[in-house]
């Protein structure tokens, strides 16, 4: 059983609008979703509210990556340097082909046929383990909810909880098919001790791994791994090699900067004090972890971004999926529907600039700009003025396109526009609409059903025919402060 | 004290009541009210939907016709929000020097109703009468773009004879977002399906707000569900006095 048929290449995906439609009508993944989220959010909640100094926290973090980001090459440069002093190799990676190439090669030269994976988003962002597939590597998920991605043949739908829209009795289902048990339960505890069962053979058998990066640090050249699970520490102690894949964004200056993000980071990503594992290393150490350490740098039009003062602010996150949690949107879609790597509003932030805007344009649009992502953004990222730039772009796109003239939203917002420019022109225009509207009001005083985008309105709302008279009509017949009355 | 009613180009249009009510209940309080006709529209929606140069023109014309107000009153926190959060940058963005400082001036003379009447006026009982059941949505605007705070609950809670029902989950989104109903209905729909339940949940008979935009979605899902349950600006219920009911509406 497949639970959800889940595009994620921006390239082949549905937009949003066509996309949320067979979600919309799955009450088990929207029961899933809404569950899982709100768990998640009483937690953090009740976590934040314990923080006295949250607001200042969040400040210092916001201005922690802006710096960063600002002297990005400069921490780059001394992060190679630095991780390259500690017995490290650092590659530079221009796009996902390169990133895919080098790690590749890299698993060749290990004579690698399998590998372990911790879980990274970035991995999937370049499409990395069917590339790896078809090179005759195994790539093996060793985060329990990566797992019961890749035995189920699903994709992630969340960044931090990317099997969020799978419940249990659907992880039994998959572990049970899967890892020949028939007699699972679906009790956690069942399911857990059969994960660790699969996992505890590739630890011992598999002495290569790939990781992602929370955070690079430039000051000394050491990598962050945040987790919960312990898998990380794993494949962090067990393997021979080691291969992190990781953004050129996730870049601190200092070490003493984690100080201030693992606090952030923790309650919103999952609303817990401190995550159960933080491993951090640097460079090779003998007679401890991998004897051999790489990291491959990706740049995947991060530089482009960073270059767009307006727009830099994106690679501020440090994927924490607070705004996925609070969004009133993805509360009801869940990732999928975003068909990106990269969902909820951070996704629909990031995703159409990793494409350059070439893709992925219905994105921007997939929020009510109701706030609640930029409320709790850990780093002050301001999404939703992000996507205000996104939404205007694209419009600047459609302005060329001769196809405008059908879009009966371009069209309308033109006319609106012409009509604002005068009053004279907008009460006109109030006057012929309520003739028009009129043709479609009930004798109720209400309109039950419009044609052409009106239907879009009208397909789950009323709306109350216009009134006879407007507010400006009423004010000119009234006059100023008619027999006023001394107060 | 003299203030120029900012009415927007919705409320114009479609919610004349809620313009009559902010007339009614400011002139009660000894403002003297005034209307500029050439008003039309702050360009939120243009801004939020991408056209951006088209929002300029609106907010340009807004700056124009204001710049001599001694105070401006909006009844609607989206477009204060709108005009906080980005009538700055988009002077900055199209170069406009003196549009900027212009609109720099002006701005602290620009109050939603409910800051208008708390922080300008300093009053919170208006002297209303509404006998009625009665649950406050705050719209996103209000609550994370303009921070109102307690600020319409204050006022709510001096109004006689109204009976405050909390509402569950109170700053999460109705799903209106402007052409975002439009463009991504189903999502939208779904939203206010869940918003729907807390708000009907409540048991009240009025669900009022500072933002008609809002209500114009839950009164429309009400209105096609027969909920058994209205809409109403917070001006109509503050202006409502025992000589003088709230207007009946449709």
């Amino acid at each position: 059983m497949n639970y959800s048929h889940a595009e994620l290449d921006p390239r082949k995906a549905h937009p949003f609008p066509k996309a949320v439609l067979p979600v919309l009508r799955n009450p088990q993944l929207r029961k899933n979703v809404a569950h899982a989220i709100d768990v998640i959010q009483t937690k953090r909640a009740r976590l934040v509210a314990e923080k006295d100094d949250w607001q200042e926290l969040r400040t210092a973090a916001s201005a922690i990556r802006a710096h960063a980001l600002e002297n990005l090459g400069a921490y780059l440069e001394q992060f190679e340097e630095r991780c390259t002093a500690a017995g490290g190799t650092v590659h530079w990676a221009a796009d996902a082909d390169e990133a895919r190439r080098i790690i590749l090669d890299l698993l060749r030269q290990e004579k690698a046929s399998e590998v372990i994976k911790i879980k990274t988003m970035t991995s999937t962002e370049i499409q990395l383990n069917p590339f790896l597939e078809a090179n005759g590597v195994s790539a093996f998920e060793t985060d329990l909810a990566e797992i019961i991605l890749q035995l189920g043949g699903e994709e992630p739908s969340h960044i931090v909880v990317p099997a969020l829209h799978v419940n249990r009795s659907q992880v039994r289902e998959i572990f049970a098919r899967r890892m020949g048990l028939k007699n699972l339960s679906d009790d956690p505890k069942e399911l857990t001790n059969a994960a660790r069962t699969y996992l505890r053979q590739k630890f011992l058998a598999i002495p290569t791994a790939i990781s992602g990066a929370n955070f690079l640090i430039a000051e000394t050249g050491s990598v962050a791994v945040v987790e919960s699970e312990g898998n990380g520490r794993m494949c962090l102690t067990l393997p021979r090699t080691m291969i992190t894949l990781a953004g050129i964004e996730k870049v601190l200056p200092r070490f003493q900067d984690l100080e201030v993000m693992l606090q952030l980071l923790a309650r919103s990503a999952t609303g817990e004090r401190m995550n159960p594992y933080t491993s951090l290393w640097t460079g090779v150490t003998a007679g401890d972890g991998p004897q051999s350490f790489h990291v491959v740098l990706l740049d995947n039009e991060r530089s482009s971004i960073l270059a767009k003062a307006k727009q830099r602010q994106t690679l501020k996150c440090i994927r924490c999926a607070a705004c996925m949690n609070a969004c009133p949107v993805y509360r009801q879609t869940g990732g999928h529907a975003y068909g990106s790597v990269y969902p909820g509003p951070i996704g629909a932030i990031l995703t159409p600039q990793l494409m350059q805007m070439k893709f992925a344009q219905s994105l921007p649009y997939a929020s009510s700009l109701c706030g609640a992502c930029y409320e709790v953004c850990p780093v002050k990222i301001n999404i939703p003025d992000v996507l205000l730039e996104l939404r205007a772009q694209v419009v600047n796109q459609e302005r060329g396109r001769a196809a405008r003239y059908f879009d009966p939203m371009y069209v309308g917002l033109r006319i609106a526009n012409l009509l604002f420019s005068s009053a004279r022109l907008f009460h006109a225009a109030q006057r012929l609409g309520r003739i028009g509207l009129g043709l479609f009001t009930r004798k109720d005083g209400w309109i039950h059903s419009l044609p052409s985008i009106g239907a879009k309105w009208t397909q789950t709302r009323d709306l109350r025919g216009l009134p006879d008279e407007s507010f400006h009509e009423w004010w000119a017949k009234r006059g100023p402060q008619p027999d006023k009355e001394a107060k | 004290m003299r203030a120029s009613l900012f009415i927007t180009c919705y409320n114009d249009t479609l919610y004349p009541e809620t313009g009559r009510a902010v007339v009614r209940l400011l002139e009660r309080l000894g403002v003297e009210v005034d209307f500029h006709p050439q008003q039309t529209c702050c360009g939120q929606m243009h801004a939020n939907t991408g056209f951006r140069g088209e929002a300029f023109s609106q907010a340009k014309r807004f700056v124009r016709l204001y710049q001599e107000t001694e105070t401006v009153v909006i009844p609607s926190s989206s477009c204060v929000a709108m005009m906080r959060d980005q009538y700055p940058g988009l002077f900055e963005e199209l170069g406009n020097e003196e549009l900027r400082r212009q609109f720099a001036a002006l701005l602290p003379r620009v109050y939603e109703l409910s800051e208008f009447l708390i922080d300008r006026l300093g009053v919170e009982d208006v002297g209303a009468y509404f006998p009625h059941r009665v649950t406050y949505h705050a719209s996103c605007h209000g609550v994370r773009a303009l921070h109102l705070g307690e600020r319409p609950y204050r006022l709510l809670a001096k109004v006689r004879g109204l009976a405050l029902a909390t509402l569950e989950n109170v700053d999460r989104c109705c799903g209106f977002g402007g052409t975002f109903s439009v463009k991504n209905a189903e999502v939208s729909s779904a939203m206010l399906a869940v918003k729907l339940q807390d708000v009907i949940a409540t048991g009240a008979e009025y669900c009022t707000a500072l933002d008609n935009s809002c209500l114009m979605h839950l009164g429309g899902a009400m209105h096609r569900q027969y909920a058994g349950m209205k809409t109403i600006h917070l001006a109509e219920i503050l202006a409502s006095t025992e000589d003088a009911p709230a207007e009946a509406t449709l």
